[in-house]
């Protein structure tokens, strides 16, 4: 044996190439639900060794709920450093204990911010909806003369994004209203917490917005409807996670003022 | 004839033209779990010897401080403290959180849980990427202007929160938080990667208890990392901002730099303590958890009988792993805290010695009435149970406010931390790596150059540490460029000297481990399938359709003449 050599057993198996590239081939429709009834192996193999759609799916929302421990845990620390320093007490100069702080006013435009975020919510989970059910009603697409109807999950997709890019203008307008307020980074730590707790999210939202370009960019070139079904569904938790978050975010910003 | 394992770096061919994949793509960009792990050993190799190095620079400079050193010039205070920040930076971060975790974990994860990959494999080559950026970053703090950053890896606030405060401070210190950010997003990806192939991935019969113990250290310490980085992520992004965009989440008001009056006021510096330290504390058990369970399995494999206590090991690891997050205080307990608080802290740090006794007597009880087979790893595996009890030892004695507030920043507390992570944990990697490299290049290492290696690192890690706790009883305080002026600490001159003359020793001993590494991989003597005879899957395979039959540590007994059952069932 040398380097470079590989031993029979170890390569893997074909069919598993395939999740990564879209099929460029006709033959049959790529539109196809792998069915979920191949019981008894523990890896949830198919025959053919691929992963089955349930497994995958299982896999890939088990990692994400890990990865919201992990965000969870940044505004945990973020959160409980801003608690914490509401009550703390410094020696200022002249010997008097003085409390840092100035009370935050929240523009109502934030709660206007937050009712976009949840309709977001809304409309993603409709669009993951459509397009489960679209998969599960591929395999009828194989019988003569029925044909699949246009998808429907990709207006209430794109919709999703203009909402999410509506709700971060609307932040950095709160911002600016703030800012005008007197309310900067600067020199004032209730303003610095709020701005480096929205920003976080902000930026956490942001990058779930590019997956859902992502999730679009797929739906419209076609690529696996499994894939497709799994990138949605993946990130319409991770949406409903954001939302959330922001929901604690404001309602701690608003109620330990 | 036994079948060889295959070497690393086996992929998929590409799809399009099905020949092989080209070299980038196979040995650079490559997406299997083993080249990956080795691309993580190598990091962390190249990450210990930079950090040996500052510490050869730091060593001679307490001796000769008045030194010129090649190249390099006069160490001046300043610059010492650079050596202190990245010496420390390197070792805990990219040689202590990556080899034992990402480097042997990513290679032998899937191999002993029976898995043919990690479960994101895209994932994991990003990780590895990222954090192969977050040390070059590091790297790039020595060559900006103002040096590497001088506040200690711990960066407490003020000093590190203003960004004139002194050389390497400024663009030195951002590059620093900008590569740890980096790192935790990276460590982050990976310890998600490594809960989920351990729920999802296991073999059919690889139930949670007939996991061998390395699995069960890597997933525990997965936890670990998952919810330490993030904090370590917030406290570094608002140390940031207090450098940059003036906010005040660590500056106090009243501070002088240079003459001129710093505008930020109601900073608590408190605040980056308590933060840094939530991070800081976990770190430490995610530095140490992976060795002890290669530890377990090591002395279980060469003493030929099952470990000592499973059951008990794993709840030990979960325990130590939860228990870890409740005792950061015990850092900060010279910091003006609560001493109530300081009291809670101490009663759960002391609380965590038992999981950990529990371990050690284990360890023991594992070696006991075993047929020892004292090879390299064996001898490196002994090597750390016994450093862990060295080290360990003063851990309770730090643990309690009274003592610790003559014994904080004094070399007690350099002895303690390097006994137990700069030596039992970096035993551990030695042995792993004696252990696993039939498995991984196909031959065995030198046993003769392996044993001098752990003699001479042995007895000098005991000659280099052990002294150092006569120096902080003694009341000499760490961090300092140079006492020599102080005529109590003057005295305790040719202590400094004996330590430095044993680390030199050390690190030269370190050489024969580089020559022994990289000529047996080229050069050494053939290895059978299973040259330790262990029980698990990454030595002996599941066939096809089989299923995992036993638990990890079966020894003892008579099969077909062996000693040993293998997981998979055969012999």
């Amino acid at each position: 044996m040398r380097w470079g050599d590989k031993p029979k057993g170890t390569e893997l198996p074909d069919s598993a190439r395939e999740e990564r590239e879209p099929r460029l081939s006709g033959g049959g429709t790529n539109d196809r639900f792998p069915s979920d009834d191949h019981g008894g192996d523990d890896s949830g193999h198919n025959e053919d060794g691929r992963l089955s759609y349930r497994d995958r799916l299982m896999r890939w929302r088990l990692g994400l709920g890990l990865s919201m421990i992990s965000i969870l845990m940044l505004f945990i620390a973020l959160s409980s450093a801003y608690m914490i320093r509401q009550h703390t007490v410094i020696q200022s100069g002249n010997g008097h204990g003085v409390i840092y702080w100035q009370k935050l006013h929240l523009p109502t435009l934030l709660i206007f911010n937050t009712i976009l975020l949840l309709i977001s919510s809304v409309t993603l989970e409709i669009a993951r909806r459509q397009l489960l059910r679209r998969g599960l009603l591929a395999p009828l697409a194989d019988i003569p003369g029925i044909q699949q109807e246009n998808s429907r999950s990709l207006p209430w997709l794109a919709i999703t994004v203009i909402l999410a890019i509506g709700f971060l203008v609307g932040q950095a307008t709160a911002w600016n209203m703030l800012q005008q307020e007197g309310m900067f980074v600067v020199g004032n730590t209730s303003g610095s917490f709020f701005y480096v707790l929205a920003g976080t999210h902000a930026i956490h939202l942001s990058i779930g917005i590019l997956v859902l370009l992502y999730a679009l960019s797929s739906e419209m070139f076609s690529w696996k409807l499994e894939t497709r079904c799994l990138v949605v569904d993946v990130t319409s938790w991770y949406w409903h996670f954001m939302a959330v978050l922001w929901i604690y975010v404001y309602a701690i910003m608003h109620f330990s003022r | 004839m036994t079948e060889l394992h295959a070497a690393h770096g086996s992929s998929a061919p590409s799809i399009v033209t099905d020949k092989p994949a080209g070299f980038l793509r196979r040995y650079v960009f490559s997406c299997d779990h083993k080249t990956i792990g080795l691309q993580y050993f190598f990091l962390a190799l190249a990450a210990a010897l930079v950090g040996i190095f500052l510490s050869l620079l730091m060593r001679i400079h307490i001796v000769w401080p008045t030194a010129t050193i090649f190249g390099i010039g006069r160490i001046t205070p300043e610059s010492y403290l650079g050596l202190v920040t990245m010496h420390g930076t390197f070792m805990v971060f990219f040689v202590l959180t990556l080899a034992p975790q990402n480097a042997f974990g990513n290679y032998f994860l899937p191999l002993q849980i029976g898995a043919k990959r990690m479960a994101f494999p895209w994932l994991n080559m990003v990780a590895f990427w990222l954090a192969l950026v977050s040390f070059l970053i590091m790297l790039a703090a020595f060559f900006v202007q103002g040096g590497a950053p001088i506040s200690g890896w711990t960066h407490y606030a003020p000093l590190s929160a203003i960004a004139s405060a002194g050389p390497g401070q400024g663009l030195g210190l951002d590059l620093w938080l900008v590569s740890i950010a980096v790192f935790c997003v990276a460590s982050g990806i990976a310890a998600v990667n490594f809960i989920v192939t351990t729920i999802k991935l296991r073999a059919p019969g690889m139930t949670w208890m007939r996991l061998p113990l390395p699995c069960w250290a890597w997933f525990v310490t997965a936890f670990l990392i998952l919810s330490a980085f993030s904090v370590l992520l917030a406290a570094a992004v608002m140390l940031f901002m207090d450098r940059h965009y003036g906010t005040s989440f660590f500056e106090p008001s009243g501070l002088m730099i240079a003459g001129q009056m710093i505008q930020h006021q109601g900073g608590s510096p408190l605040l980056w303590q308590h933060l840094f330290w939530f991070f800081g504390h976990p770190e430490v058990y995610i530095a140490i958890l992976p060795g002890m369970g290669v530890t377990s399995h090591l002395l279980s494999t060469f003493a030929r009988k099952p470990v000592f206590g499973y059951r008990a090991m794993v709840y030990a690891t979960i325990a130590i792993g939860v228990l870890g997050f409740g005792i950061w205080g015990h850092h900060m307990f010279t910091s003006g805290m609560n001493p109530h608080a300081a009291f809670a802290f101490s009663n759960l740090t002391l609380a965590i010695g038992v999981p950990s006794a529990v371990k050690m007597f284990n360890w023991l009880g594992t070696l006991w009435g075993g047929r020892l087979r004292f090879t390299t790893p064996m001898l490196f595996s002994i090597g750390f149970v016994s450093l862990f009890i060295t080290g360990g030892l003063t851990g309770p004695i730090l643990a309690q406010p009274v003592l610790d507030s003559y014994l904080h920043d004094t070399y007690f507390v350099v002895a303690h931390f390097h006994l137990i992570m700069g030596m039992a944990a970096v035993f551990a990697i030695f042995a792993a790596t004696y252990f696993w490299f039939p498995r991984i290049f196909n031959r065995m290492m030198s046993e003769k150059l392996g044993r001098t290696h752990f003699w001479l690192s042995f007895l000098g890690a005991y000659a280099t540490f052990v002294p150092m706790h006569l120096l902080g009883m003694a009341g000499h305080p760490r961090r300092y460029s140079q006492l020599t002026e102080v005529n109590y600490v003057y005295k305790l001159a040719p202590l400094q000297m004996f330590i430095s003359i044993a680390a030199f020793v050390t690190m030269s001993a370190q050489v024969l481990f580089l020559v022994n590494l990289f000529w047996s991989i080229f050069r050494g003597k053939a290895s059978t399938q299973n040259p330790w005879e262990a029980t698990t899957l990454e030595w002996e395979p599941l066939q096809e359709g089989n299923p995992v039959q036993h638990g990890a540590y079966e020894f003892g007994g008579d099969y077909n003449g062996k000693d040993f059952q293998p997981q998979s069932g055969l012999l």
